[in-house]
């Protein structure tokens, strides 16, 4: 028998499984160890030992109608209750609750595209639609738009953006969350939602406009637990008709001050658009380097590059390599040659940084970012150098964990973050030591204003507790959100920090 | 390599993009490359088929950026007799084997939940990893 969830009788859970089934149907409710066991998070730091979080049952709605109807007898029951849609969390969490002994409320079966407008360029989806799916979707139909997947293909489009995720194309479509455009949310007394225009019966601007009149609220169902998301709507990028990228590197440490000044002129100009890959002079001193991608039509891309390298070449000693232009669609040959994810194509092939190679031929298996939100400026990004390089060694009690980092990313606008991985297998002393060396990652970067972006479940007590100005007055206002939007507090008790009345330790 | 070079090469490799004279195409984006036609599947064998390209073929099929595929290379790269590196072309599973595998999971592969890949799906799946070749 799987656990129960903590302060639930067996009697109350079995009756709550009951109605589960009633609503659902039999075959959509998950009971026995053997399933339940598929729950677990198969890059968990904890896998294996007492603090491992653990499902104690799931259920799969296929409509809004059935999430209702789940969320109402949750919610009389307080039965805690966990909503995942493709649950490929991987390294964040997987398809685990923050609080053992939910139950996982699996939104995999709702799985339809409602539509693509490509006039409009957006897209409505149910939860389960995965990038796979909605690529799949519009290129069956001849559609002229493009998809922003991130590295796994696998992901939900809704999953990856309330998480807070990110891809590769252009911006501002690579902002998962920030290109969403309304949404459709059950409450956990079973009322549905709709934000934006969409809550204008007869509404034909629910895709358009995601401010619609009056409070915004879609951001309080980012890395939150105030509702169930059964609907989202997308813009997406009409297919750009070309492609440029151009390699700068710059000589010395200083050089990166005005190489990134230059770039993020450039996009804050949004003549640049794509996702700049940063190089590191890691080997102490030395030579920084970026990409300046553009998506665009090909004239218009040719003279924004143009105005690009001319920008750089200013930094003394900078080289501008401008690579060959690339018209969409790709040909057989590019699509060969090129990363997938630049162009939209989603794919799985980013799980070979932790799979078995040559130079690794026992690797460990899943791992874990540490991921903070440092500033966008080359100051920002010595200093993060240096603060790796002259921590590592205290981090890591001097031991070579295999921490690998840090990448920075900005598939955010005017943002930059310093990841860091962590391997994450199934030798429990390791991983012991892993979770060690994150925890002091996170303190060591507060103590410099940084923090995260997102955490791993494991984390997010502590990364929470890093957004602490005046007393944790945020953590508070989340708190009072929680309460009254969630009153039983069964809706993803935990994530990103934030616990239901019954659970909050003072 | 390291992880850091690793995502580095594909963030710079579209900017080293070698190639000519690439004329605008309406042409749709090639699908995956398959390793084993349907020619000869019997009908659990078919849909099993189907499920490993909507599935595993991402990770397992051939050609480029295939992480189940190069993985699998290295690991038996010592074997004798060679077991091949995809798993469609292998003859040693058995369908409790797949089964195991795709409710276990197996390394960076994490295992399948019954609302991504049914029990009847996996049946389908493992009858066409395991099915008897001539
Ligand atoms: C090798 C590797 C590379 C990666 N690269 C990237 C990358 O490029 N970009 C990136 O963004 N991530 C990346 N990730 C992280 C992660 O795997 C992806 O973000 C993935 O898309 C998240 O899983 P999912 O889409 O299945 O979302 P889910 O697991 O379905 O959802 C994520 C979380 O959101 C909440 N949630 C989901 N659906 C709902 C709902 N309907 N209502 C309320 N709450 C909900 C739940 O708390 C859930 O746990 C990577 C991971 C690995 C291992
Ligand atoms: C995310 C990529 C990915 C996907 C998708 C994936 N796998 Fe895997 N698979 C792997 C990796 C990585 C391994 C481990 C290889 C190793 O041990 O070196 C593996 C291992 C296996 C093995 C074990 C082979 C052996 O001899 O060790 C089997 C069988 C298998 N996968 C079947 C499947 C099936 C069936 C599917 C589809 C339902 C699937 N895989 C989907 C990546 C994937």
């Amino acid at each position: 028998m799987p656990m129960l969830p903590p302060g639930i009788s067996q009697e109350t859970f079995d009756q709550a499984l009951a109605r589960f089934r009633e609503a659902v149907g039999g075959d959509n409710v998950y009971s026995s160890d053997e399933d339940v066991a598929l729950y677990r998070d198969a890059y968990s730091p904890f896998w294996g030992e007492p603090e491992e979080k653990l499902a104690s049952a799931a259920v799969a709605p296929a409509t809004t109608e059935e999430v209702q109807a789940v969320a109402r007898i949750a919610n009389e029951l307080h039965i805690p209750i966990y909503p995942i849609s493709t649950g490929r969390n991987l390294a964040y969490g997987g398809s685990a609750p923050p609080y053992s002994g939910s139950v996982v409320l699996d939104l995999k079966r709702m799985n339809r595209v409602l539509e693509v407008d490509e006039r409009g360029a957006y897209a409505l989806v149910e939860p389960g639609v995965s990038y796979f799916d909605l690529y799949n979707h519009i290129t069956e139909r001849g559609l002229d738009v493009w998809i922003d997947p991130p590295d796994p293909g696998w992901g939900s489009v809704i999953g990856n953006a309330l998480d807070g995720g990110g891809g590769w194309t252009a911006y501002p479509f690579r902002d998962h969350f920030g290109a969403h455009c309304g949404m459709e949310v059950v409450l956990a007394n079973g009322e549905v939602v709709r934000t934006g225009m969409g809550a204008v019966p007869g509404s034909k601007t629910w895709q358009q406009n995601r401010w619609g009149c009056g409070p915004w609220v879609d951001g309080l169902f980012r890395q939150s637990n105030f509702a169930i998301v059964t609907k989202m709507g997308f813009h997406l990028m009409p297919r750009p008709e070309a492609f440029i990228s151009a390699n700068v590197s710059v000589q010395n440490d200083q050089d990166v001050i005005p190489m990134m000044d230059t770039l993020n002129l450039l996009e804050n100009m949004h003549q640049v658009n794509g996702s700049t890959g940063l190089g590191a002079g890691f080997g102490g001193g030395g030579a920084w380097s970026c990409t300046v991608p553009i998506y665009g039509p090909e004239r218009v891309i040719r003279e924004q590059m143009a105005f690009a390298k001319a920008k750089f070449e200013e930094i003394p000693g900078a080289t501008v390599n401008v690579g060959e232009l690339i018209r969409t669609p790709l040909t057989p040959e590019q699509y060969e040659q090129v990363r997938l994810v630049n162009f939209g194509i989603p794919n799985l092939s980013t799980f070979a940084m932790l799979t078995r190679s040559p130079m690794n031929p026992n690797p460990a298996g899943g791992h874990i970012g540490f991921s903070p939100l440092i500033p966008r400026t080359g100051e920002g990004l010595l200093e993060f150098r240096d603060f790796y390089r002259d921590n590592l060694e205290e981090v890591t009690q001097g031991e070579n964990l295999g921490i690998v980092g840090p990448v920075f990313m900005t598939n955010w606008e005017r943002s930059l973050v310093a990841l860091i991985m962590f391997p994450i297998g199934r030798d429990v002393e390791m991983n012991r030591k892993m979770r060690a060396a994150f925890t002091r990652w996170v303190e060591l970067a507060a103590e410099r204003g940084w923090a995260e972006y997102r955490s791993p479940v494991a984390f997010m007590d502590e990364v929470a507790d890093t957004y602490s100005f005046n007393d944790h007055a945020l953590r508070r206002l989340r708190e009072t959100l929680k309460d009254a939007i969630d009153p039983n507090g069964i809706i993803s008790a935990g994530r990103y920090g934030v616990w239901p009345k019954h659970l909050r330790q003072t | 390599m390291s992880m850091t070079k690793i995502a580095f090469a594909g963030a710079l490799g579209c900017a080293v993009l070698a190639g000519s004279a690439l004329a605008q195409q309406a042409l749709p984006i090639p699908p995956l490359q398959h390793a084993v036609p349907s020619d000869g599947l019997n009908a659990a064998q078919m849909r099993g088929q189907d499920v490993f390209r909507t599935t595993c073929e991402h990770c397992h099929g051939p050609g480029r950026g295939m992480p189940g595929t190069s993985s699998l290379a290295v690991k038996y790269q010592d074997t004798a007799p060679a077991i091949p590196a995809l798993i469609e072309e292998r003859t040693d599973l058995t369908p409790e084997l797949v089964e195991f595998f795709v409710r276990n999971g197996s390394g960076a592969m994490a295992p399948y939940r019954k609302t991504e890949v049914s029990d009847d799906q996996l049946a389908d799946l493992a009858a066409y990893l395991s099915r008897p070749r001539p």
